[in-house]
């Protein structure tokens, strides 16, 4: 049978439908589809496609067994690796992972390894009927601060080791950037919350509302009794350009805009909590979490959505699908341009005015890219007289976030770099003993599946350190 | 859910809760606040810790009706829950080296000052007290300011209370008779806290303020708390979040702090009205 040369394409919410509501974008596959992508595993000896995940899920294997139609088994395969398979079939960049070294990807498109992961997990969540059954106690009780993608799958895995799992969460809800940045339309919080009611069934208790390094210090969770703790506390405070007018009202963080709307619920019809909606909206950054921004600000009621980024698309750090869709549902991409100025308005003869202060424009340099810098991309210069302006009425600054200061300044012997994220070994552990770190408070923003890459080497090192004592 | 264990009412439009909340009890220090949210899916709103029962495991809460979030708190009643109840959160207010202070309490702002006098107070220090209200109707807290102060003056916008005019006039009157404040401490309305550093500039006097700016989460995540410091000529963007709430009053942008908090005033107050008309109704 000769190889599709295509991966089977993802049914998905018209682009002119989609733009619209919240619901979820990609549909995901029927069960013919499913296994008919599954058919397209070469199944190749030298199996690239597990070194190229992070967590290492043997994907080979699953996929042999969703060719069979056996679909709780090949959830099984990825359960052994993977504490959150409806999450990372939906959001890892796989086109930089396991697909960028599919045998099949030398000549044809790779096979669709997320997707299908996000077939498999959803088949399961929609069919299993027995709970994950906790495992026999090994008396052993760790601490895990925060319950992001590093936080959940550390809790994961070691819970089922039969350690005794305590995470603690400063929000009100469990998730991390799950729930408060990544929106509905990408990941339904409902998948989020059945991932982490798995957990609960496992034994993992989790303690909202603590702020570690507030609430409580690390040095108190060791005099509480827990004998290692995991710090994934996640992404700090949003970085800004420092350039005129970001204090002006309508420019947004990318995490306050995504958490208003996300966490807080803000695009319901009669929120709790406030957001600009509608009007004309300009993004600044070219990441997932700025792709993630303009697409909410379209749904919020945008009638136009700017991603205003400084290098080409090439460079563009965001998820392919992803700027696809942006792309597809009237996103518009001004690249190599840069912001200089937020415009506001001023009433000069009123001070009363309540218009003023209110975002009215930007201001952009056209760029070009020059010499290649130290990150290997080419660095964008501006073009002198290129200045113009877009007339908006919000700006979100999506241009990254430094981890959060509140453990490092709490915690005596905590060494951080100096760009204050934790310092750790190629164990996940830090200058403490017994305390290990892992995703964005160790290397500032970055993706959920490198996160839970570092959860899952501390839960190892974790456990080696514990049943060694 | 953390239950209500008592509620007072201050005057028509102030109440004061204490909450059980046993973490929080045990380390809130005067100066920082707390986040809480009234039910689920409700918005996530700041309030300054107004004082402890770390025995008792409370936390005492005191907060004016201004918005939807603050009525519906004001409905419930003892022995009701609210939904969430997360802190301490900021800095505490520093008080270290700090022999003679004069703390200044602006209407609502004074149950977020009374905690800070009484700490001073413990500490030894001598402590003035100017506490201002619009009107006698709205004084709050006055028998607790008097027990912590050395010296206590009470204003009001009206005069239809104690001395009448606003809390600056006898804070000059005090600075130009020579007395000297290590500290003098603004705690108010963003205008009233402005004014305050304006009078004390002349003489030198340093002057901390205690900034409520718009707040999500409260930890160091959101970045909407920011405000603007002017430091040695440079614009400095700080978060009152993890970097405050105390901000040396010399140096914060209070034009526009006050313009962003006024960013959803709208919305605010239609939100407001909705819920004022569900219980008019009810």
């Amino acid at each position: 049978m000769a190889i599709d040369p295509k991966k089977h394409e993802m049914p998905t919410q018209a682009p002119e439908v989609r733009a619209h509501n919240f619901s979820e974008v990609a549909l995901g596959y029927s069960q013919e589809t499913a296994v008919a992508e599954a058919n397209r595993c070469l199944n190749c000896k030298n199996r690239p496609c597990v070194s190229g995940c992070p967590v290492n899920i043997h994907i080979p294997e699953f996929i042999a067994k969703v060719k069979e139609g056996d679909f709780e088994a090949a959830y099984q395969i990825i359960n052994q690796t993977s504490s959150l398979p409806a999450v990372c079939g939906r959001v890892c960049p796989q086109e930089n992972q396991c697909e960028k070294v599919c045998t099949l990807a030398k000549k044809f498109e790779a096979v669709g390894i997320g997707r299908l992961e996000r077939f498999v997990a959803d088949w399961h969540n929609a069919h299993a009927t027995e709970k994950a059954q906790a495992p026999a106690s090994n008396g052993h009780k760790v601490a895990i601060v925060g319950s992001g993608p590093s936080g959940l799958t550390c809790a994961g895995d070691l819970a089922k080791k039969g350690y005794k799992v305590s995470v603690f969460e400063a929000l009100h809800t469990a998730g991390g950037v799950l729930v408060y940045g990544i929106p509905e339309f990408r990941l339904p919080k409902s998948i989020v919350a059945k991932e982490v009611e798995t957990l609960k069934d496992l034994g993992v208790d989790i303690e909202t509302n603590v702020i570690i390094g507030k609430t409580l210090t690390i040095d108190e969770l060791f005099e509480m009794g827990y004998e290692a703790v995991f710090v994934g506390s996640g992404a700090g405070l949003p970085n800004f350009m420092n350039i005129p007018g970001e204090s002006l009202k309508g420019v947004y963080s990318a995490n306050e805009f995504l958490t208003r709307s996300n966490l807080m619920k803000a695009y319901l019809d009669d929120p709790k909590t406030p957001i600009m909606k509608g009007g004309k909206v300009a993004v600044v950054g070219g990441g997932n979490v700025a792709m993630d921004a303009a697409r909410t600000a379209l749904r919020l009621g945008a009638e136009k959505v700017y991603i205003v980024y400084r290098r080409s698309m090439e460079e563009l750090p965001a998820r392919k699908e992803e700027v696809e869709h942006a792309i597809e549902e009237g996103i518009d991409f001004r690249l190599l341009h840069n912001p200089v100025e937020i415009l506001g308005y001023n009433n000069p003869d009123d001070p009363r005015d309540p218009k003023n202060g209110f975002v009215t424009g930007i201001r952009c340099v056209k760029m070009e890219l020059g010499e290649p810098d130290a990150s290997g991309r080419r660095r964008p210069v501006a073009i002198p007289g290129s200045e113009f302006e877009l007339d908006v009425t919000a700006v979100v600054m999506a241009i990254g976030t430094s981890p959060n200061p509140l453990i490092k300044s709490t915690t005596k012997g905590l060494e951080v770099n100096s760009r204050g994220g934790i310092i750790v070994n190629e164990d996940g552990l830090t200058s403490r003993e017994g305390v290990y770190a892992g995703g964005d408070a160790v290397t500032g923003a970055a993706t959920v599946i490198s996160a839970m890459g570092a959860g899952k080497v501390a839960a190892k090192s974790i456990d080696e350190y514990l049943s060694g004592k | 859910m953390y239950k209500i264990v008592r509620k007072r009412e201050l005057n028509p439009t102030v109440t004061q809760m204490e909450i059980e909340a046993p973490l929080v009890a045990k380390k809130a220090k005067p100066g920082q606040f707390i986040i809480l949210r009234v039910d689920e899916d409700g918005e996530r709103i700041p309030l300054t810790v107004a004082g402890t029962d770390p025995e008792e495991g409370t936390v005492k809460i005191i907060f004016q009706i201004v918005g939807a979030t603050t009525e519906l708190l004001n409905h419930k009643n003892e022995g009701e829950s609210i939904q969430d109840f997360v802190g301490p959160l900021g800095k505490a207010t520093e008080t270290d080296g700090i022999k003679k202070v004069c703390i200044v309490g602006g209407g609502v702002g004074c149950a977020i000052a009374m905690p800070v006098a009484q700490e001073f107070h413990r500490l030894g220090a001598e402590v003035t007290s100017i506490i201002g209200f619009r009107s006698k109707d709205l004084l709050i807290l006055e028998d607790e300011f008097r027990a912590c102060s050395d010296k206590l003056i009470v204003m009001t916008d009206d005069g239809s209370y104690a001395r009448h005019g606003n809390v600056t006039v006898p804070l000059k009157e005090m600075l130009e008779a020579g007395e000297k404040f290590d500290m003098v401490i603004a705690i108010g309305p963003g205008i009233m806290m402005k004014f305050v550093v304006a009078t004390c500039k002349p003489f030198g006097v340093p002057v901390t303020v205690s900034m409520n700016p718009i707040m999500i989460d409260g930890t160091g995540m959101c970045g909407g708390c920011r405000l603007t410091l002017n430091q040695d000529g440079k614009r400095v963007t700080k978060f009152a979040c993890v970097d405050g709430p105390d901000f040396n009053g010399y140096e914060v942008d209070f034009d526009e702090a006050m313009s962003r908090g006024r960013m959803y005033f709208d919305y605010e107050r239609h939100a407001h009205e909705e819920v004022c008309n569900l219980y008019k109704n009810a």
